[in-house]
């Protein structure tokens, strides 16, 4: 399976489901490359083609969470010691390993909901920022729970986001209002809760989100609202950045961009990092988290 | 110790030294029971010689809870204790209770074991008791009432209570009793008296003046202390071997010339005896400069290699498999520990950075050559302080590697810190709660750090880390001589009748502790982690012991 073929495969399962997570489809991609692959005549053949097939799919959708997932995989199908002597039979377990991955990563999104929404109380006023799966599922699980709740969705510049988040809100007939990115600071007065999903969950406990979460979590601190960061154990990536300087530029810029432009400090980032200090709790799928115990799962899910 | 047996009938040493005689091997029970006898023998010895007729009198009112089956001459009756509900049995070896058999020798191979142990358990309880009333003086001690088991009764270590005079006393005992050999006082390890008048608030620290080494105290040739052990103990207190890594490496190889020359004494097992011979070195180390958590933590590891030596092995062979245990230990927890951590530091460190270290790392030292010799475009500041001045070594170092370096004394930390994009720490040791502890002057730098937004790193190996829990710097701390306080300028040194002033009190403090909050992030060997991940890395250490 070549380059154009595997991207090619990825978009399509994009495209077919934009309900997916970009990090399911990616291990979808990855899992259909290791049942076709042929040339791997060595396990450690196969994690070196494996490897390099994660790059290329970064290098077409440079997200954390491509990333992340695909190292996860990795380390998923060849954690325990694959005794068979054939090869070919040890392709078959990992295959069989990797679709039980694929299969309880897609039920982590509901699993997630379910636990937040009980965070919502009657009558709640929620902020989020731009467009998030998560955070749309765990409002769906909410109103279905009969709450009434209002929501305030930031726009989300340079890809008006938060506009399509608020038509995907208002065809679930909760009452929504979009707020310009700099009036977060006008509007955090008014509400109660902070919801916020995230394409990267970093080893110190926080986040890597669209631009201008960093401010939300600021402002929220500076009233004591409660910041709450919904994501899927899969987007847990080993990384430590210090400060926003420290996050790699690869994540930084869209994959497009990355490779079409010479001086990336011409363009403008659309991400950024926030400290574990500015995050309250953290929904995940193994269960509610504070920030310093991301490092203990973390732990528990790589070494 | 309770003396409730008469002390050993000629019987039995009769039947040993007639089975040396014989030129028969002595058994597993008769080795035993000869060692027991020493033992027996030593403390009696001193106790005449201390304790006034009082304490015999103690003594001699032991409790018997079970009746042994020969009935003991000097027994009384039973007392008012409940039975232990289970007293767990100490190693025969280790404990001092004399439990040779009861004064018909002829009988001996009458008793059982099962006999053997009530006795045992009778001494033991009847020591218990004989100590209890006696231990009033420290109230600090949570000493768990006798019906309980055998309780884990956790003490203060005595060197934070040296303001206590019982404790002090005891470990004068203690040192004494450490004596491998059995002749006189004159073996002793000399107990090292403070210097100089305290400050209130760390009166419960031991203070010694670099002019009085322990050292001078001990005769020559000094039977009972190796003289590798000697040489360390005064490189330590005089300061020549410094900072955690070199103290660890120079005791552990002090101990491999130790293990080179020791030789098993007859009818002694080389896991116990080595052992025990390592004691009275510790306290003497102990005594030179308190041993730092690195050392504590390499000196279990080598007694645990000790005790696991099996009994059949011969002693040339154990003694190069503890040689290359300790070759092992050292290599790879502390030189093959510093090539991970450097490597983790330099994907850490980025083009322009300019980073600010304090004092002398070893550790930080090695990463910042490490990432020079990579070609990563940097400058260091290097932060120093009063009175030991460790930065100019650091200094010194780097400028010879041809990195661009600024100095700068702690006064200075605001002024510079603006222009600083990173803080590089080191660490003598990391605790179970996160805090960090370390030269003093460290929590400062973090603490400025913090509030201008810098991001501040420390870098510690994993055998650094210690199960100790510490949220400030008075609980137990080490004071440096505070004679190295006073400076001489300008041919006047203003500090120099300071012992004249009563209410004058000289504090040189070495270490203090950073609380987490300050602490960007942690590198070890192990990777990358928060600073509140320590515990769950002792955890998973343990897990692997």
């Amino acid at each position: 399976m070549d380059k154009d073929e595997l991207v090619e495969y990825f978009r399509t399962q994009v495209r077919q489901d934009p309900e997916v997570p970009s990090a399911v489809a990616a291990i979808r991609t990855l899992l259909e490359f290791l049942k076709r692959d042929q040339t791997g005549e060595t396990i450690l053949g196969l994690r070196e083609n494996l490897t390099q097939t994660i790059r290329r799919l970064e290098e077409a959708d440079s997200s954390v969470a491509v990333s992340s997932g695909g190292e996860l995989f990795l380390r998923f199908i060849s954690l325990t010691s694959l005794e068979h002597p054939d090869l070919s039979q040890c392709k078959k377990v990992m295959v069989e390993r990797g679709e039980l991955f694929l299969k309880k990563i897609s039920l982590s999104r509901s699993k997630v909901a379910k636990l937040c929404h009980t965070f919502i109380k009657d009558g709640a006023k929620i902020l989020t920022h731009s467009s998030s799966r998560v955070v749309l599922k765990v409002l769906e699980s909410a109103a279905a729970d009969k709450k009434r709740f209002t929501v305030y969705v930031t726009e989300s510049q340079p890809d008006s986001a938060g506009r399509q988040m608020a038509d995907k809100l208002q065809n679930l007939n909760i009452p929504v209002t979009v707020v310009l990115d700099a009036a977060v600071g006008y509007i955090m007065e008014k509400v109660d809760l902070v919801i916020v999903g995230a394409e990267g969950v970093v080893e110190s406990g926080g986040i890597i989100n669209k631009i201008g979460t960093y401010q939300l979590a600021v402002c929220s601190k500076a009233h004591n609202k409660p910041f709450y960061v919904v994501a899927e154990s899969f987007k847990f990536v080993r990384l430590y950045p210090l400060n926003q300087q420290d996050v790699p530029e690869r994540f930084k810029y869209k994959a497009d961009t990355l490779k079409a432009v010479e001086d990336l400090a011409e363009e403008h980032p659309m991400i950024d990092y926030t400290p574990p200090s500015l995050i309250t709790l953290l929904f995940t799928d193994l269960g509610v988290l504070t920030p310093s115990a991301v490092s203990d799962e973390l732990i528990k899910l790589y070494l | 110790m309770a003396d409730c047996g008469e002390p050993d009938g000629p019987g039995n040493k009769d039947d040993i030294t007639r089975s040396k005689n014989e030129g028969k091997e002595l058994t597993k029970e008769e080795k035993q029971r000869l060692r027991k006898q020493k033992k027996h023998q030593k403390k009696q010895k001193e106790r005449k010689n201390e304790k006034g007729p009082s304490e015999t009198e103690k003594d001699k009112t032991p409790v018997s809870l079970l009746p042994p089956p020969q009935p003991v001459a000097t027994q009384k009756a039973p007392s008012a204790l409940p039975a232990p509900a289970s007293a767990p049995i100490p190693v025969p070896a280790s404990a001092p209770f004399h439990s040779s058999p009861a004064p018909s020798p002829a009988d001996k191979p009458a008793k059982s074991k099962a006999e053997l142990k009530a006795e045992r358990r009778a001494r033991q309880e009847t020591d218990r008791a004989a100590k209890q009333p006696g231990s009033s003086s420290s109230g600090i001690k949570t000493k768990v009432p006798l019906s309980e088991l055998n309780p884990v009764v956790k003490r203060l270590p005595e060197h934070v209570q040296v303001d206590d005079p019982a404790v002090v006393k005891r470990l004068a005992k203690k040192l004494e009793r450490q004596q491998t050999l059995p002749y006189g006082a004159s073996n002793k390890i000399p107990l090292r008296s403070d210097y100089g008048y305290k400050v209130s608030l760390f009166s419960h620290l031991h203070q010694y003046s670099r002019k009085a080494p322990l050292t001078q105290l001990l005769s020559i040739p000094s039977t009972v202390i190796h003289p590798s052990i000697v040489r360390l103990g005064l490189q330590y207190s005089q300061g020549i071997v410094a900072g955690s890594n070199a103290r660890s490496v120079a005791l552990l190889h002090a101990f491999k010339q130790v293990i080179r020359d020791y030789t098993t004494p007859p009818n002694e097992e080389l896991s116990r005896d080595l052992v025990n011979k390592l004691k009275p070195y510790i306290s003497f180390l102990n005594q030179c400069r308190p041993l730092s958590a690195s050392m504590g933590n390499a000196i279990k590891y080598i007694k645990k290699e000790i005790s696991n030596i099996p009994s059949q092995c011969k002693e040339e062979e154990a003694k190069t498999k503890l040689l290359t245990c300790i070759d092992r230990y050292i290599e790879e927890k502390i030189v093959l520990a510093a090539k991970a951590i450097s490597k983790y530091a330099i994907e850490k460190i980025s083009d322009g950075d300019v980073i600010l270290v304090y004092g002398y790392s070893s550790l930080v030292n090695n990463i910042l050559c490490e990432a020079f010799e990579k070609s990563r475009k940097f400058r260091v500041i290097v932060v120093d302080s009063r009175p030991r001045l460790e930065g100019r070594e650091a200094l010194r170092r780097l400028v010879q590697r041809g990195i661009s370096c600024t100095y700068v004394l702690i006064s200075a930390l605001s002024y510079i810190l603006p222009e600083v994009s990173k803080v590089f720490l080191g660490a003598h040791a990391l605790l179970a709660n996160g805090y960090v502890m370390s030269r003093v002057g460290t929590s400062q730098i973090a603490l400025v750090a913090r509030t201008y937004n810098v991001p501040v790193l420390v870098c510690c190996e994993t055998y650094k880390f210690c199960e100790r829990v510490q949220t400030d710097s008075f609980v137990s701390n080490e004071l440096d001589d505070p004679d190295d306080l006073m400076v001489t300028r300008k041919g006047k040194t203003q500090l120099e009748n300071w012992q004249d002033v009563s209410s004058l009190g000289l504090l040189n403090l070495v270490y203090d502790v950073t609380p987490p909050d300050f602490v960007d992030l942690v590198i070890t060997d192990l990777g990358m982690i928060p600073c509140t991940s320590v515990p769950v890395v002792l955890r998973v250490k343990n897990l692997d012991q």
